[in-house]
């Protein structure tokens, strides 16, 4: 009997992958255009004639200039954020191989972000294993930085969420359309993170520490999986909107065998959206979240149990000409908001509300001479509060910069 | 035309970054900050010291706990002010001048927070105990200059006095790893301190050793037993870091007083001196001679005696520290008095363990030797109370 149940399990994978198969060709001719998910494939690259590998990236500059309400400031400086390298390679027709290397503040930190193997089934089956993008929001996907009309990464991706956040892990992804809808999901298993979101010189409950677990990406602190899955619809006329979630134990709660911690659950939920106003050509892009962490009843309320967060970008182009040699130059207008609550609550001692946050306006003009540069001056004014809710400190900050792929 | 115009508007938006820039807090809003004078070398240690100060968090990686009060010396002292009950601590184990006997139980600290994997302790049934709330910090390096004889002298005066003040001095032993200051008085071997609520504390070296460990679990060369195990421990923090807190605490400057020429502030400055609560808040103090040049034989105006009042039942929690009695507290300095909301979370959190809301709610708790000048408080107009009030907001 239960050799019958496994000959015939796998005849119908093998009738399914042979199904695929012959409809693979066609399937991919009318492949759907692209959403978040899409970003690692949606890169320029170059390949040189039968090369094996195409190769493309990124490069981001610009100069700071900071200062706060007690009159601090560092002065002007220059920043190399980062030189980011993608490498892909189609190994067969259904097998890829893609990465994304990044250099990070001229050099001291080397990352891979993402490393990964696709094998294509089917539109709607691809697997996918190696270092991973959990697609948590859209942003953590879809980072690149010409991508964007600011030298800042979005405070909730990168200050709250964990951007660019990749873990080693497997999983599957797809997408299929009908008309002018679009839907994709994505959902891995992953190393999590561990006990320092919750022990950190940042002195609150932060996913970003996670990362700086040296050997993130070959052991898995609480040695349970941490599940990511998302999924998108697109209109072609609405834009698209994406739900994701993100979660799994995070702390080493036993040590060869033996409980030295109680579990501690981590789980992260993500709305993201992008839409365009046609006859305008006005860009709305924004995503929020909100963050569920398991503290030790005896921990101090330094650290929170709940976050929330949102960004959203306004872009308005004005001017789009030729200049010079570039045919499509735009110039852009732009303002964003960002708000961060790393701690959502009240103190047990006063009840009064717990700070910890901070609200920050971003307005800016980039010049695009191509849609793989983007020139940017960006001013940013931020109110941050302390966890005592104290007068919010503030601080302006110019940038000047760019960014271009190559 | 439209290209022009961009330009244009890029152009007046570059030219106006002055105009974005924050507006700039005046010297006044601020706690935090040197004392004017510092010299380069001085200076540079001030800004070690602040560094570690407010930028050192202790994690599980680095040594925090494993049981511990806050993660960090800001933690506590955020604006290097007055700390939040969310981060206040208890101190029990003493009914009498007999000695603190639950020592072996955790005492005289207790730590109520622990990391992951650990518990904080607990209260021991029916130990004495008291909250306390974290004080500001600045212009501790003044007070700490004033010489053990210009104390005992201030002893000596209210003990002459016919008016039921009658403040003293806190004889403590010290650990060895402090040394007396220069011109120090002993007594039997114990000497005066003067820092924390009953004035247990002789010096800043002392709090810094002991605030570490205590409150953070952090162990030092000075004091490397573990407040979890008792076992002595490698140092946690090095010397060098201790040293520049404690710079840096002796180098803050005092808090600047505000309004002082507003009429009212004036009059609630005459009526705070005539219901006599300049004689324990005395406005102004003198220090002798420091290794800190800036500290040497100055005039200040910290509003404390540093001398240890009984204030009554009403401030009486039942616990004794040293010789320090359950109802004895060491008065409060004022300075920075309305400047505290800004580092309380806009709200006021006074006395010993922020159990008054308000500067009048804590003028009523004021009993014991006190109890005259709440009396002649109570029987003032609104009006001197406001102005009283606004007086005291000054500071």
């Amino acid at each position: 009997m239960k050799k019958i149940f496994t000959y015939s399990f796998l005849n119908t994978i093998i009738l399914t992958l042979i199904f695929t198969q012959q409809s693979l060709a066609q399937e991919l001719e009318k492949d759907p255009p692209n959403m978040n998910m899409d970003a690692v494939f949606n890169r320029p690259t170059l390949t040189a004639d039968d090369a094996p590998i195409a190769i493309g990236g990124y490069l981001e500059a610009n100069t700071i200039h900071k200062i706060n309400d007690e009159g601090d400031s560092d002065g002007l400086s220059f920043q190399a954020r980062r030189l980011t390298l993608f490498l892909s390679s189609s190994i067969t027709n259904r097998i890829k191989f893609m990465t994304e290397i990044e250099f990070e503040d001229g050099g001291n930190e080397v990352e891979i972000e993402f490393a990964a193997m696709d094998v294509a089934f089917h539109p709607l089956l691809n697997l996918r294993g190696g270092i991973v993008m959990n697609p948590i929001g859209a942003f953590n996907e879809n980072h690149d930085g010409p991508k964007w009309e600011f030298v800042e990464r979005p405070d909730v991706a990168t200050r709250m969420m964990a951007a660019t956040l990749s873990n080693a892990g497997f999983g599957l992804h797809g997408k299929t359309h009908h008309k002018n809808w679009i839907f994709g999901y994505e959902a891995y298993l992953t190393n999590g993170f561990n006990g320092s979101i919750i022990s950190n010189e940042e002195d609150k409950t932060y996913l970003p520490a996670g990362k700086e677990d040296p050997k993130r990406f070959m052991e898995n602190a609480s040695g349970k999986a941490m599940f990511t899955g998302k999924i998108a619809i697109k209109n072609h006329q609405f834009g698209e909107l994406g739900f994701s979630y993100m979660g799994g134990t995070y702390n080493k709660f036993e040590d060869d065998g033996e409980d030295v911690e109680k579990p501690a659950n981590l789980n992260v939920f993500a709305i993201d959206f992008n839409t365009e106003i046609k006859n305008w050509g006005t860009k709305f892009v924004g995503e929020t979240s909100w963050i569920r962490v398991d503290t030790p009843e005896n921990y101090t309320e330094q650290y929170g149990s709940k976050q929330f967060g949102f960004f959203m970008d306004i872009i308005q182009p004005v001017y789009k000409n030729k200049i010079l040699d570039w045919e499509e130059a735009t110039l852009n207008l732009a303002a964003r908001i960002d708000y961060v609550d790393w701690n959502i609550g009240k103190f047990k001692s006063t009840h009064t509300k717990i700070g910890d946050e901070l609200i920050a306006i971003s307005p800016a003009i980039s010049f695009r001479p191509t849609p793989q540069t983007v020139f940017r001056i960006n001013y940013r004014y931020e109110w941050q509060k302390d966890i005592i809710n104290n007068p919010a400190e503030q601080a302006a900050t110019w940038y000047v910069g760019f960014s271009t792929y190559f | 035309m439209k290209y022009y115009l961009s330009v244009l508007g890029l152009l007046l938006f570059l030219s106006s970054c002055e105009t974005f820039s924050p507006k700039e807090l005046e010297e006044y809003e601020l706690l935090d900050g040197p004392i004017e004078g510092l010299s380069l070398e001085e200076s540079r240690r001030f800004v070690k010291g602040d560094a570690a100060f407010d930028d050192d968090i202790f994690t599980v990686e680095n040594g925090l706990g494993p049981i511990f009060n806050g993660t960090s010396c800001i933690s506590c002292h955020a604006g290097e002010g007055k700390g939040h009950p969310f981060v206040s601590f208890i101190r029990f184990g003493q009914h009498d001048e007999t000695g603190n006997h639950y020592l072996d139980q955790g005492g005289p600290q207790l730590q109520d927070k622990a990391i992951p994997g650990y518990e904080p302790e607990k209260l021991p049934e029916g130990a004495p105990h008291a909250t306390f709330l974290a004080p500001a910090v600045t212009g501790l390096g003044y007070l700490d200059a004033v010489t053990d004889e210009y104390l005992l002298a201030l002893e000596e005066e209210q003990s002459e006095s016919q008016d039921g003040i009658q403040g003293k001095v806190h004889w403590t032993t010290i650990p060895d790893y402090v040394t007396p200051r220069e011109g120090a008085i002993s007594k039997e071997g114990k000497y005066i301190s003067r820092f924390g609520k009953k004035a247990s504390v002789y010096d800043l070296l002392h709090q810094t050793v002991f605030a570490y460990n205590e409150d953070m679990g952090i162990t030092s060369y000075y004091d490397p037993y573990d407040t979890y195990s008792g076992d002595k421990m490698e140092p946690e923090i090095d010397r060098q870091t201790i040293s520049e807190v404690v710079f840096y605490l002796k180098t803050l400057k005092a808090p600047v007083p505000r309004n002082q020429d507003d009429p009212k502030v004036i009059a609630g400055k005459n009526t705070f001196e005539s219901i006599q609560c300049a004689t324990c808040h005395k406005p102004t103090m003198e220090t002798g001679y420091s290794p800190i040049n800036v500290l040497s034989y100055q005039t200040f105006h910290p509003y404390t005696d540093l001398l240890l009042h009984d204030l009554g039942s009403e401030l009486d929690d039942g616990y004794t520290e040293g010789h320090a009695k359950s109802s004895e507290w060491r008065t409060a300095p004022l300075w920075g008095l309305g400047l505290s909301k800004d580092s309380q979370g806009g709200k006021y959190y006074l006395m010993h363990d922020g159990r008054a809301n308000s500067i009048e709610e804590a003028i009523l708790l004021h009993g014991g030797e006190a109890a005259d000048s709440r009396y002649m408080y109570q029987n003032l107009s609104t009006a001197e109370k406001e102005e009283l009030q606004l007086f005291l907001e000054s500071l």
